[in-house]
């Protein structure tokens, strides 16, 4: 084992942490659109996509990572505008529009 | 210098995801905390362009506009029931692209590079986690499309066929760890898991939904994180530890909320048929009333305190609209409302949550089981809309029932009880709900939009 990868289990076991204490925070409320949020976050998976569609490694490498970048991609934008259309319905009592009769 | 650029924008990367889920502690921050995401990915994805080891970027524009032309229609038009199956199918596309980037990957290091022991460990990781949640995934958004059908499906030596399964793939995961170079090892490995991510979701009814969402989102992200390991790239292994953290902590809270284990729900075939005979068996001795729409509207016209309990047949009938109209009827009458929202109702966590959201309804209305259940006792009226076994009172009092010990919402406190149902068929989990019979309970039959029309024509008229 590398050093490198002990600095990465050490930055994955805090992540880990902060996360689920951050996580833990969040009301039932919106548990919905964090996992829409959280799963648009992980689309971060986009930087490693980007790699293997761009740097001429092989054509398999290629023809992956552009799938995979397609892939990741629909994760990002749709992830994050579903996140903010749903955040965008939670009102308080006074702000809610009341419907005409 | 590039370097730098580029892992100072990953660093600020992490920070906005960080400061983006903490923003999310709170209706009023939410947005504002996306917002912080959405700049997040974009730094991200700038300095991975500088990269100098991305030589041609043609293919890597096409990608990304046909990604943003799949991703954004899905996010404008798809209406607010599918969140259960856009959610299902997103994990799909992430554990997709993370799978992919690792065959890719080991593609690479086994053709002309070295593949070492530790990347070959991170790799298994991830092509495991990420092709297991690529069909699970997949096979939850074709039950909640309802692409195949919802009811779990059963065969005999499911799960020591699953066990055995698994136990192989993580024999095959050891051996490639010590042997990185048997491709045919690797491919096989991945084969399984995709296999594995099929069977496993197969006999999962639609009520363990949640759980069974939850679950898959913790592995997409702990396949992301895996990604980060393979590719040393910090903001991976820390967006996808969040990811895998929220999964986590959202498949406990369900899990809590069923009264069921992880491997119950896995493992686990529920309800089964002998239990549902007997317990239907005892419930045709009893006898249930039913009410019209206008002797229910009278009682809700004249309520001075209404709990509404919504459950998934609400979402089916796509009832919502409905609902929060009969509520302003009853405001307007000076009755309180309030909503009680069950863990589980619904297909996925929050779910009722965002759909009453969506019919205007304010969140500050909406109550978390443990907030509400004290206040059943002081309530006139509750009106349970196509909600049943999380006000299924068996939980607390029949303890060889198969949901004995589910923490349910205490309905049967309040005065009087209104139950809005199609039939008296059982709900998931098959067993006869007593509130049914219970004599404050009045039966109102019929499908939820068309007995909540009536209901709100009725109330508009009473005296």
């Amino acid at each position: 084992m590398t050093s490198n990868t002990v600095i990465e289990l050490y930055v994955f076991m805090l992540a880990a942490f902060v996360g689920y204490q951050i996580i833990s925070r969040v009301p039932p409320l919106l548990h919905t659109p964090l996992m829409s949020a959280t799963n648009a976050i992980s689309a971060i998976s986009l930087v490693g996509s980007l790699v293997a569609a761009g740097a001429d490694y092989s054509r398999v490498s290629t023809i992956l990572g552009v799938i995979a970048v397609i892939s990741a991609t629909t994760n990002a934008v749709g992830g994050f505008m579903i996140t903010d259309r749903m955040l965008r319905m939670f009102k308080r009592e006074d702000h809610a529009p009341k419907e005409k009769r | 210098m590039r370097d730098i650029f580029i892992q100072g924008a990953y660093l600020a990367a992490s920070a906005l995801f960080i400061l983006s889920l903490k923003g999310l502690s709170s209706p009023a921050t939410a947005r504002r905390g996306i917002m912080l995401a959405e700049i997040g990915m974009v730094l991200a994805v700038v300095g991975t362009l500088v990269n100098h080891e991305i030589v041609r970027y043609d293919l890597i524009i096409l990608g990304l506009v046909v990604g943003s032309l799949i991703g954004a229609p899905m996010a404008i038009w798809m209406p607010m029931t599918a969140v259960p199956q856009r959610t299902a199918i997103s994990h799909m596309f992430g554990a997709l692209a993370a799978t992919l980037v690792g065959i890719s990957e080991y593609y690479r290091l086994t053709h002309g590079g070295h593949l070492s022991h530790t990347e070959m460990t991170a790799l298994g990781f991830e092509v495991m986690f990420g092709s297991l949640t690529v069909t699970g995934s997949f096979m939850a958004f074709a039950k909640l499309q309802e692409l195949v059908g919802g009811a779990p499906i059963t065969y005999p030596f499911q799960n020591l066929l699953n066990i055995t399964m698994f136990v192989a793939t993580v024999g095959l995961f050891l051996y490639l760890i010590v042997n990185p170079e048997n491709s045919q090892a690797f491919y096989l490995m991945l084969g399984l898991g995709a296999l594995i991510g099929v069977l496993i979701v197969l006999p999962i009814g639609g009520a363990d939904m949640p759980v069974v969402i939850s679950l898959l989102n913790s592995y997409a992200g702990l396949a992301s994180a895996a990604t980060g390991f393979v590719l040393q790239n910090n903001v991976l292994i820390i967006a996808g530890s969040l990811d895998g953290a929220s999964g986590f902590i959202l498949s406990i809270l369900m899990s809590k909320a069923m009264n069921r284990s992880f491997s119950n729900v896995l493992f686990g075939a529920f309800g089964s048929s002998e239990t549902a005979a007997a317990a239907l068996k005892a419930a045709q001795e009893k006898t249930v009333r039913s009410i019209s729409p206008e002797d229910a509207a009278i009682q809700l016209a004249y309520a001075s305190s209404v709990i509404i309990v919504p459950g998934y047949g609400m979402a089916v009938a796509q009832a919502q609209h409905q609902v929060r109209e009969l509520t302003e009827l009853v405001e307007k009458r000076g009755g309180r409302v309030k909503y009680a929202i069950h863990p589980v109702a619904g297909r996925m966590p929050g779910h009722m949550n965002v759909l009453l959201a969506e019919a205007n309804v304010p969140y500050d209305q909406l109550y978390d089981m443990d907030e509400i259940n004290p206040e059943f006792d002081r309530t006139d009226v509750a009106l349970v809309i196509g909600a049943n076994d999380v006000v299924n009172p068996a939980a607390r009092n029949t303890p060889g029932s198969p949901i004995y010990g589910m923490p349910i919402l205490n309905v049967d406190h309040a005065k009087s009880i209104i139950v809005m149902k199609r039939s008296m068929a059982p709900g998931f989990a098959g067993i006869e709900n007593e509130l049914f019979y219970d004599p404050k309970t009045s039966m109102l039959f019929g499908h939820a939009k068309d007995s909540l029309q009536k209901l709100i024509n009725e109330v508009k008229q009473a005296p």
